[in-house]
């Protein structure tokens, strides 16, 4: 038993040691490194270097072993507009409470505040990105943590501004608790695997909020995208979850809360959807059910543009939007059941929550908007509610399948 | 003109009708609610009905207190009373008693149930006003219509027409022209059309607050500097202001004119 536990102290020590012989160097103007990418020439693997409070004008810090860096608050890399902040080539990297400001702006080279190549098992967190052009950039690289970072810039055209959170070809990354804003997308996977975007808030941001291009199995949960220029687009892309965002405000002719383009097999609830122009916009968009969600005063809920088939609509609240549903054909293989639209007109005379009528949740009105954008002046006018109830009573335009067949009487909590 | 208007408004509020009109919209205030059991909901249909509603009802009454008040207007006429200020006087009157029934006879139901504390009490109280808008509207025409035409058949007739012109046919005309010239760019034109229709103008209005994100869906950029900016709001009050002016003033000069 003694030997045992004298075993155990051992190793206790050894782990103790271990631990603590982890080389610590400090970083400060009057310190023995003055610059942060001496001390990272200087120190072995694993070894923690402190940042202390100063600004280091440095720019291409190479990080091209595995350490830590620490940064206490006010600590602030400067890059001068010139180049890249930090660039990451080794594994096990971990990057925290830093301040990067001034990445350079470039038209041909993605200029990044912290940029990851190759690399596994990385973390960056708390950072402070400001007037960055890329501000995360990953590429080829795994198991990562992006998390509490606030990012920012001042971007005001698409071409002359980055992302970010930009990932390419990356696998296994966490995107947790960041906050993004004034960037061309708050966001942006591409080829990107089995990741999660997790209460971020993305907004203000000239293009997308969030942004998938030929990335499959992810989920995203808990973000709120508001103001962005065209909303969050998913796109090319298969078996994503998306559940308990929130989209707000996109508003503008390309706006959208969400913008689905060519994706398969996805899931999409519990979001609330709230004041975009088109909540929605659905575009060869297959297999995708979209359950529990709110849609609140969005001027389209969704919009349904073509080649969208077997998608499930279930248990939504479309709550005072101008149009619930549009579609620009007269062809329907989507099924809606079980939504409560504050526009029915129903009744139940049985009591037992569901509408008796079936309600049709595609307006007349909403074909002639679609040819011609201007009557939209004529939106809730007498004439306009003449029209759209004869066609509600004997459908020609509007297919004729396309009906909730069990509407409910309350709305869902 | 004051003592006119006094004269006209007391008169108004003790007559039956006013309290029918009042008890008409506390009732439909208070079913909206108790159907909806949501304000935000029931805003959006009381729009429907303020739009179309208050201008008829506006209208009937004006055509309605003109024919009846004419043994009572020849009395004062006898006096040494301005011409303008007995009849400017009288149509004051009337639109302040119209607008205050609607006021009261909606907030009352709307207060009770906590539109203050809802987000929608600023589309409520703008509801509100462009109903208020609407019935000083309607009832100058009315009056304009009343004063052209002796017989009073005729007078009713016409005004009747008008509401029902102004209400239905002229959004179906106006939807049927941009559908036919929809190769033509038609931004411009569209929303200058709906400015000569106050019923078009005061939706405009109410659509600024309910279905902003809709509005702001279309491309054009007339479109966008009138429905993203204050442009639109300022344009559309000024334009409702004129359409009360403007007939008020026609009022006067035709009451001037006439031989009674």
């Amino acid at each position: 038993m003694k030997i045992v536990l004298k075993y155990y102290t051992f190793l206790f020590w050894l782990m103790i040691s271990a631990i603590s012989f982890a080389q610590e160097v400090e970083v400060c103007n009057s310190c023995t490194f003055s610059s942060l990418a001496e001390a990272i020439s200087e120190v072995d693997k694993g070894a923690r270097i402190y940042l202390k409070k100063g600004i280091y004008k440095e720019y291409d810090v190479l990080i091209d072993k595995p350490v830590q860096i620490l940064a206490e608050k006010g600590a602030v890399l400067d890059a001068q507009g010139k180049g890249y902040g930090l660039i990451i080539s080794a594994d096990s990297v971990r990057i925290s409470g830093i301040t990067i400001r001034n990445i350079g702006k470039s038209y041909t080279k993605d200029f990044a505040a912290i940029y990851i190549s190759r690399s596994k098992h990385f973390t960056v967190e708390n950072a402070v990105l400001e007037k960055v052009f890329f501000g995360i950039l990953v590429e080829k690289s795994h198991h990562g943590q992006i998390s509490n970072n606030h990012i920012s810039s001042e971007g005001i055209e698409e071409a002359g501004s980055g992302n970010g959170v930009h990932m390419w070809h990356s696998s296994n990354v966490v995107v947790e608790k960041n906050e993004l804003h004034n960037l061309r997308d708050g966001i942006y996977f591409e080829f990107v695997k089995n990741s999660k975007v997790i209460n971020n808030k993305s907004h203000d941001n000239i293009r997308y909020g969030l942004h998938f291009m030929f990335s499959n199995q992810n989920e995203y949960h808990y973000n709120t995208f508001t103001h962005n220029g065209a909303g969050v687009a998913v796109m090319f892309s298969k078996f994503i979850t998306m559940t308990h965002n929130s989209f707000k405000e996109n508003w503008g002719a390309a706006s959208y809360g969400l913008l689905l383009k060519e994706i398969y097999d996805a899931r999409i609830e519990y979001n609330r959807i709230e004041q975009n122009t088109v909540g929605i916009n659905a575009e060869g968009s297959t297999r995708i059910s979209y359950k529990n969600n709110n849609f609140i005063s969005n001027g389209w809920a969704v919009k349904i543009s073509g080649a969208c088939y077997t998608n499930i609509f279930e248990r939504n609240n479309f709550l005072y939007n101008s149009f619930d549903v549009s579609y620009n054909s007269n062809l329907n293989d989507n099924s809606f059941n079980n939504n409560y639209w504050s526009a029915y007109t129903g009744y139940d005379l049985d009591k037992n929550g569901i509408g008796d009528v079936p309600h049709r949740p595609v307006k007349l009105f909403s074909y002639v908007v679609n040819r011609t954008p201007e009557t939209i002046v004529l939106l809730r006018s007498l004439f306009v509610d003449i029209i759209n109830f004869s066609e509600k009573v004997s459908p020609v335009f509007t297919p004729d399948n396309l009906m909730d067949d069990s509407p409910l009487m309350k709305k869902i909590k | 003109m004051l003592k006119i208007l006094k004269y006209s408004f007391f008169d108004l509020m003790r007559s039956r009708w006013s309290y029918i009109y009042f008890l008409f919209y506390l009732a439909l205030g208070f079913v909206l609610l108790f159907l909806n059991n949501d304000v935000s909901k029931a805003v959006i249909t009381l729009m429907n009905i303020i739009v179309v509603l208050t201008p008829l009802i506006g209208t009937v009454f004006g055509i309605m207190y003109y024919y009846n008040s004419r043994e009572f207007t020849e009395l004062l006429l006898a006096q040494p009373l301005k011409r303008s200020t007995i009849f400017l006087g009288q149509y004051t009157g009337l639109s302040l008693s119209l607008s205050l029934s609607l006021v009261l006879g909606l907030g009352i139901p709307f207060l009770m149930y906590g539109i203050l504390e809802s987000a929608a009490i600023w589309n409520f109280a703008s509801l509100l006003l462009t109903g208020a808008f609407l019935t000083f509207i309607f009832v100058a025409l009315a009056y304009n219509i009343a004063l052209s035409n002796e017989n009073k058949i005729k007078g009713f007739g016409y005004a009747v027409l008008l509401w029902l012109f102004l209400a239905v046919i002229y959004d179906g005309l106006f939807l049927i022209s941009l559908i036919v010239f929809e190769e033509y760019p038609l931004d411009k034109f569209s929303l200058a059309a709906t400015v000569f229709n106050p019923i078009d103008l005061s939706r405009i209005l109410i659509l600024l607050k309910l279905d902003i994100s809709a509005l702001l869906g279309y491309t054009g950029a007339s479109f966008k500097k009138f429905f993203g900016t204050g442009l639109g709001m300022f344009i559309s009050f000024s334009a409702l202001m004129l359409w009360v002016i403007l007939p008020a003033w026609r009022i006067v000069v035709k009451a001037r004119k006439k031989d009674f």
